[in-house]
C-alpha cells in the first residue's frame, strides 16, 4: 500500500541550513549534508531544501549544496527558491536532485511549468502555492507571493487546476494563514485542492502536533506533509511523528535497515 | 576481457548521476556512457529511463544504442532496467499510442486507470508517488537481486514514481509485486535480465542493497580470445 510521506523542509541561505535542528552528536547543524543524513536516518521519506535568499549570486551555492546532498543521501529530495528558468531546472536535476519547486516565477511565467515538465517530466515539477484567505477571489483563497506579503489577485483553486493542466506533478500547498501558528493545517483549503486535482498535494503550514499531521493526511486529503518548525524546535522527531501516525492506522513507512 | 565496470546507458533521458552515485556509495565503479564500445566491454549494464515509454524508446532508437542494448541483455551479463528502463524491456507500451519495446520480457505496459484496473482505480491519484512495499516471488528470491531483504516483510519499502505498470504475459518472470489499486508486477527477473519499477538509487538502505546485489551478480567467464579470432 502506498504510504503517506513525511517530508522535513530545510531552509537554506548561501548553501547553509538556517533554522536547523540540533541533532545530538551533530557537529555542524548548518551543514545540509549532515542534517539530510540525520533526517534520513530518522525515517524521513523525502527532503525539501528551500533557498530563502533566492538571490542570483547564491545560485551557485545552491547547486553545490544539491550535489553534495546527492553524494550521500539516497532518498528523494526537492530543491526550490528563486528557480526561474528551464536552465535552472536542468542544473539542479543534473546534481542528482529529484524535483524542483517553483513558486513566483511560475505565476509570472506559467509556461515555465509546461516547458520544464515537457523537457524533464512532470514527476520533477513541484509547484508551490501560498494562498491566504482574503475573500477577494472566487474561492476566497488568494495566491500570495513573497512569504504571504504580496497579493496576486489569482484564485488558489483556479491556479491549482491550471498548474496541473500545465504539467505540474505535485502541489506544495502552504496556508499563509496557518503558517507559523502551530494551530493546525487549513484543512478545508487542503481538502478543496486535493479533491480538485488528480496529482498529489503536499500540505504545509500550521503543524504543531502529530495529530495535526494526521488530520491533514485524512480530513485534508493530502498525500504528504511538509514539516518545518515542528521539527526545527526539537519538539518532535520524524520517528516519533511516524510512530504516532502509524498508531492512528495511517499507512506509514517505518524506517528499517535493509 | 571486460573491464570490471557497470555501464549506465546514457541515451539522453533521465537523471543518471544519482544511479552512479548510489553505486559509488556501495563501492562500485559505474560509468555513464553513450559509447557502444564501452557498453559492450562493461561487465554489467544498467538501462535507466524516465518520462513516457514512447519518447524513451524513440530516444533509445534514435541514439543508435538499441542494438548494443539488446546484445548486452542477451550476452548473459547482468542487465538491469530501472523505472521506464524496466518498462522498455517489455514487448509493448501503450503510453501515448502503441509502441514496440525491446521485447526481452513478453508482456505489456499499461496505465493505472479504470480501463485496465476497473472501478478500483476511480479517484486514485496517479502517478503513484512515494514509498511502497515489495512482496518477493519465488523467482525474485532465487534471482539474488533481493538477497538480504527476504525477511524484511513490510520493511522492504522502496520509492516509486510512475503512472504505467508492467503486465508480464507469464507470472514466471515476476520477481516482486506491489499493491497500488491492485497487486502489480514491480520487479522482473528473467535469466540475467532484471527490471525494477522503483528507484533503487532513491530507496535508502533497501535500494542500495539491491544495487549492491546487482553489482555482485556472477558474470559469465570471458570467452577465450582464440574462439573470437578466426583461424
Amino acid at each position: 500500500m502506498l504510504t503517506k510521506r513525511i517530508i522535513p523542509c530545510l531552509d537554506v541561505k548561501e548553501g547553509r541550513v538556517v533554522k536547523g535542528v540540533n541533532f545530538l552528536g551533530l557537529r555542524d547543524a548548518g551543514d545540509p549534508v549532515a542534517l539530510a543524513a540525520a533526517y534520513d536516518a530518522q525515517g524521513a521519506d523525502e527532503l525539501v531544501f528551500l533557498d530563502i535568499t533566492a538571490s542570483h549570486e547564491a545560485r551557485g551555492l545552491l547547486f553545490d549544496l544539491a550535489a553534495r546532498v546527492a553524494e550521500q543521501v539516497f532518498i528523494p529530495f526537492t530543491v526550490g527558491g528563486g528557480i526561474a528558468s528551464v536552465d535552472d531546472f536542468r542544473r539542479i536535476l543534473a546534481t542528482g536532485a529529484d524535483k524542483v519547486s517553483v513558486n513566483s516565477a511560475a505565476l509570472k511565467n506559467p509556461d515555465l511549468i509546461r516547458a520544464a515538465s515537457e523537457r524533464f517530466g512532470s514527476q520533477c515539477v513541484v509547484v508551490a502555492i501560498d494562498p491566504k484567505r482574503t475573500g477577494d477571489t472566487k474561492s476566497g483563497w488568494e495566491v500570495h507571493v513573497h512569504g504571504g506579503r504580496t497579493k496576486t489577485g489569482v484564485d488558489a483553486l483556479e491556479w491549482a487546476e491550471r498548474v496541473y493542466q500545465l504539467g505540474a506533478g505535485e502541489i506544495l500547498l502552504t496556508s499563509m494563514d496557518a503558517d507559523g501558528t502551530k494551530a493546525g493545517y487549513d484543512l478545508p483549503m487542503t481538502r478543496a485542492v486535493a479533491d480538485l486535482v488528480p496529482i498529489p498535494v503536499i500540505a504545509s503550514g500550521g503543524a504543531g502536533t502529530p495529530a495535526h499531521l494526521a488530520d491533514a493526511l485524512t480530513k485534508g486529503g493530502a498525500s504528504a506533509v511538509l514539516l518545518s518548525s515542528i521539527l526545527h524546535y526539537g519538539e518532535f522527531t520524524v520517528a516519533q511523528i511516524k510512530e504516532h501516525l502509524s498508531t492512528q492506522g495511517l499507512p506509514i513507512r517505518r524506517a528499517s535497515i535493509g | 576481457m571486460p573491464a570490471p565496470t557497470i555501464a549506465i546507458i546514457d541515451y539522453g533521458v533521465g537523471n543518471l548521476r544519482s544511479v552512479q552515485k548510489a553505486f559509488a556509495a556501495e563501492g562500485h565503479e559505474a560509468i555513464v556512457t553513450r559509447d557502444a564500445g564501452a557498453i559492450r566491454e562493461s561487465e554489467r549494464v544498467v538501462l535507466p529511463g524516465v518520462g513516457a515509454f514512447g519518447a524513451a524508446i524513440d530516444t533509445l532508437r534514435a541514439s543508435g544504442l538499441e542494438s548494443v542494448t539488446l546484445d548486452a541483455a542477451h550476452s548473459g551479463r547482468p542487465f538491469l532496467g530501472i523505472c521506464v528502463g524496466m518498462q522498455l524491456l517489455f514487448s509493448e507500451g501503450e503510453e501515448m499510442g502503441r509502441h514496440r519495446g525491446l521485447d526481452l520480457v513478453p508482456g505489456r505496459v499499461l496505465r493505472f486507470d479504470e480501463a485496465n484496473l476497473g472501478p478500483a482505480a476511480r479517484g486514485v491519484k496517479v502517478p503513484q508517488i512515494g514509498w511502497n512495499a515489495l512482496r518477493f516471488t519465488e523467482n525474485g528470491r532465487q534471482s539474488g537481486l533481493f538477497a538480504g531483504l527476504e525477511n524484511a516483510n513490510d520493511g522492504a519499502m522502496v520509492y516509486f514514481v510512475h503512472s504505467y505498470f508492467c503486465a508480464p504475459d507469464s507470472t514466471d518472470t515476476v520477481a516482486a509485486t506491489t499493491d497500488f489499486i491492485a497487486p502489480y508486477c514491480s520487479a522482473v527477473a528473467r535469466g540475467t535480465i532484471y527490471g525494477v519499477q522503483f528507484h533503487p538509487e532513491k530507496s535508502g538502505t533497501v535500494g542500495l542493497r539491491i544495487l549492491d546485489n546487482f553489482a555482485r551478480m556472477p558474470v559469465p567467464s570471458p570467452v577465450p580470445p582464440s574462439v573470437l579470432t578466426p583461424a
